[in-house]
This record gives structure tokens, C-alpha cells and sequence, in this order.
């Protein structure tokens, strides 16, 4: 009896090791299909592509009352000025347009994005400032004011276009994804929460009066605004906020860490389309 | 001198290096707490709640109450080691959370 239970303590043990040792392995597209079918097998009401509507794609009462909200969008202020600072010529005369593929117009689904010229992940937030530095232009804020109005209309030119974050086997481009993966799955902060603490295992479930967004879309919708904000914010922003939430002293919002973290996070997210700007409570 | 008088210069004696010896404590405790905190930001591992405690420690010591203040920071470096545990463990730790 007791050799028997040794056996099959040591066949557990022998699997999860094997299972640590693929979690090791970098195989993007292995880990997407894993991730999209986890999903949908948590949730096999929601059709895929509604996953980009975060907590109102598995809340009837929310979506209630998301869809009254979205009688009158509060994120408009936010595309009217953006779509006036994106066309706004810098002080030598040239626009955004000049820094972007299809003059920037439809483009969310392609970012964040591998740069091989650097090595390093570009998000949509660092390329408009990288834009903003190559005209002599002072860099924006990461997190909220101009920068989000900028990209909610650039987004908002991208809905229903598929996000399509590529993955090219340049080892620093999978380093890249398997530092925001690590990033996705590690707990932190005096609360030892990760991020999939709340959007995998938790996902659909209430924490206090929210209930918790799936992590599969979560990044379609932005940059969004938030109620418990009372304005608009980016990406990075979302990201700082979930680290105080925790208890985790935030990182600066263009960290390569965050940037690794929305690369692997879009890219679970591939084959959804673009909804930002959003809405969020 | 009368012997009360010289218990009381005693007294004083004792007294002085003792209060001494508290800034002593919070400042040697302070430090050894701001030296693993730094540690925890460089791993990006730090919590808002060592901050939050070391700012109260040094707080409390602005208003020479330095047994609260030393004990607050021996806290602080309590949490700081915490987290940086915690950093230590996750990094192996994390796999066995993703979806397979």
C-alpha cells in the first residue's frame, strides 16, 4: 500500500515537473491556443469575439447598464480631441501620419510590436512619443491627458480590425514575450496577487463590487474610461493602477517589464478585434 | 551630597545616553530597513506598504518618539525582506500557474 502511494506520489511530482518545464518552453502560438481554449471552456456562452467587452461579456446586469452608458460614450471628449491632436501639425509641420504605416490610420491591431532595430517592445504609447522626439517634440505623459485622447482615435480608426501581434523567432523577441508571460503569472505586492490571480482563476468573479474581467481581450478596449477614475487612461495606466491595487510599488509606465507584459497580453489576445476606446467601471 | 541627590544625578546620568542610544537604534534600524528596501525597488519586487512604513518610521522619529519610530522601521525591513522572498520564490514559482 505504501509503495503504491509512494508511486503515485512520485507520478505526481514527476508531472509537474514536466509541466514547469513547459511552461519554460517559448512556443507563442502553443500558448495562445491554450489560453483562448481555457477561456472558452470557462466561459461557453460568450461568444470570442465579445471577450474584447471585458466584465460585460460575462455580466447581464453589466451589460445592462454598460449598454445605457453607451447611449452617449464618455470617452467622445476624449476621440474629438484626439482625432485634433493627431492631426495638429508639430512645429516643423509634419503629423503623426508621418511616423506611421497607412499614416496611422488603422494600426492598433499591429501594437504593441517587436522593434529589431533596438530589440525592445514598442508599444502604440512609446512609438507616438518616439514620433514625438524624431519631430523635436516634447514626449507625453504614458498614462492619461493628450496621450489617451491620441490613441483612442487611433484605436477607434482600427475597430473591428483582428489584433495581429506578431512574434518573429529573433531570441530577443521571445525573451521579450517570456519576460511579460513570467510578468502575467507572478504574484506581487504584500497582497501576493498576479495578474492571473484575478483575470484567470478569478476571471467573472466578484472582487468587492467589480467583477473581474477575463484575461482573454482585456487590452482590446483600450485606452478606456474608467469610472473609478473619472477619466480616460492608457494601458500603462491600468497596469500601475492593478500594481498599487495589489500593494506592489508601480513601475514607471513605459518600464520594459509593462511593455513585455502588454506584448504577451495582446498577443493572447490575437485574432479579436480592436474595440477601443472603451469603457470600464 | 546628600544620597537623594546623588540618586538623582545618577538617575540623569543613566537617563541622557539612554535617549541617545533610541535615536541611535531608529537611525542604525532606518538604515538597515532603507538598504533592503532599496534592494526590493532594484528587483522591482517593493511594496507600497514598506514604503508607507518607512515613511512613518521617519516620521515618528521628526517627533523624537524613536522606540515607535525604530519599531516601524524594524517592520519596514521585516515587509522589505517579505517581498523580496516573495520575488526570490516566484521566480520559479509563476510556472506552475499558467495555462496549459
Amino acid at each position: 500500500m505504501i509503495r503504491k502511494l509512494l508511486a503515485a506520489f512520485a507520478v505526481l511530482c514527476a508531472g509537474a515537473i514536466v509541466s514547469a518545464h513547459a511552461a519554460d518552453k517559448i512556443d507563442p502560438a502553443a500558448d495562445l491556443k491554450a489560453f483562448q481554449a481555457y477561456f472558452k471552456q470557462q466561459f461557453p456562452a460568450v461568444p470570442l469575439d465579445d471577450f474584447v467587452n471585458g466584465p460585460y461579456a460575462v455580466n447581464k446586469g453589466m451589460r445592462a447598464q454598460w449598454e445605457s452608458i453607451m447611449q452617449f460614450p464618455p470617452y467622445d471628449f476624449a476621440l474629438d480631441a484626439g482625432k485634433t491632436l493627431f492631426n495638429t501639425p508639430f512645429k516643423n509641420g509634419k503629423t503623426y501620419a508621418s511616423c506611421f504605416p497607412h499614416k496611422g490610420v488603422g494600426i492598433r491591431q499591429d501594437y504593441p510590436q517587436f522593434d529589431a532595430k533596438t530589440g525592445e517592445v514598442v508599444t502604440l504609447e512609446l512609438a507616438i512619443n518616439r514620433c514625438r522626439a524624431a519631430n523635436g517634440e516634447a514626449s507625453l505623459n504614458y498614462e492619461t491627458g493628450p496621450m489617451d485622447s491620441i490613441v483612442a482615435y487611433m484605436a477607434e480608426t482600427s475597430r473591428g480590425k483582428r489584433f495581429d501581434i506578431k512574434v518573429p523567432k529573433d531570441p530577443r523577441a521571445l525573451a521579450a514575450y517570456q519576460n511579460g508571460k513570467q510578468y502575467f503569472y507572478s504574484r506581487r505586492g504584500q497582497l501576493n496577487f498576479s495578474c492571473a490571480s484575478c483575470h484567470v482563476t478569478a476571471a467573472g468573479k466578484r472582487m468587492r463590487g467589480d467583477i473581474l474581467a477575463p484575461a482573454l481581450g482585456i487590452l482590446a478596449s483600450f485606452p478606456i474610461y474608467r469610472s473609478d477614475w473619472g477619466s480616460m487612461g492608457t494601458v500603462p495606466r491600468r497596469f500601475t493602477s492593478c500594481n498599487s491595487q495589489v500593494r506592489a510599488v508601480a513601475l514607471k509606465p513605459d518600464d520594459k517589464a509593462y511593455r513585455d507584459l502588454e506584448y504577451f497580453l495582446t498577443y493572447m489576445g490575437n485574432g479579436l478585434p480592436v474595440a477601443g476606446p472603451g469603457t470600464r467601471p | 551630597m546628600k544620597p537623594i541627590a546623588i540618586a538623582i544625578l545618577i538617575a540623569l546620568a543613566a537617563a541622557t545616553p539612554a535617549l541617545a542610544a533610541g535615536e541611535q537604534d531608529f537611525t542604525a534600524a532606518y538604515a538597515a530597513a532603507a538598504k533592503v528596501e532599496q534592494q526590493a525597488l532594484a528587483m522591482q519586487a517593493a511594496w507600497t506598504t514598506t514604503e508607507k512604513t518607512l515613511k512613518d518610521a521617519k516620521k515618528a522619529a521628526d517627533a523624537k518618539d524613536y522606540d515607535h519610530a525604530t519599531a516601524l522601521a524594524r517592520q519596514a525591513e521585516a515587509l522589505a525582506k517579505q517581498s523580496i522572498r516573495q520575488a526570490e520564490e516566484q521566480k520559479t514559482a509563476w510556472r506552475y500557474a499558467v495555462i496549459r
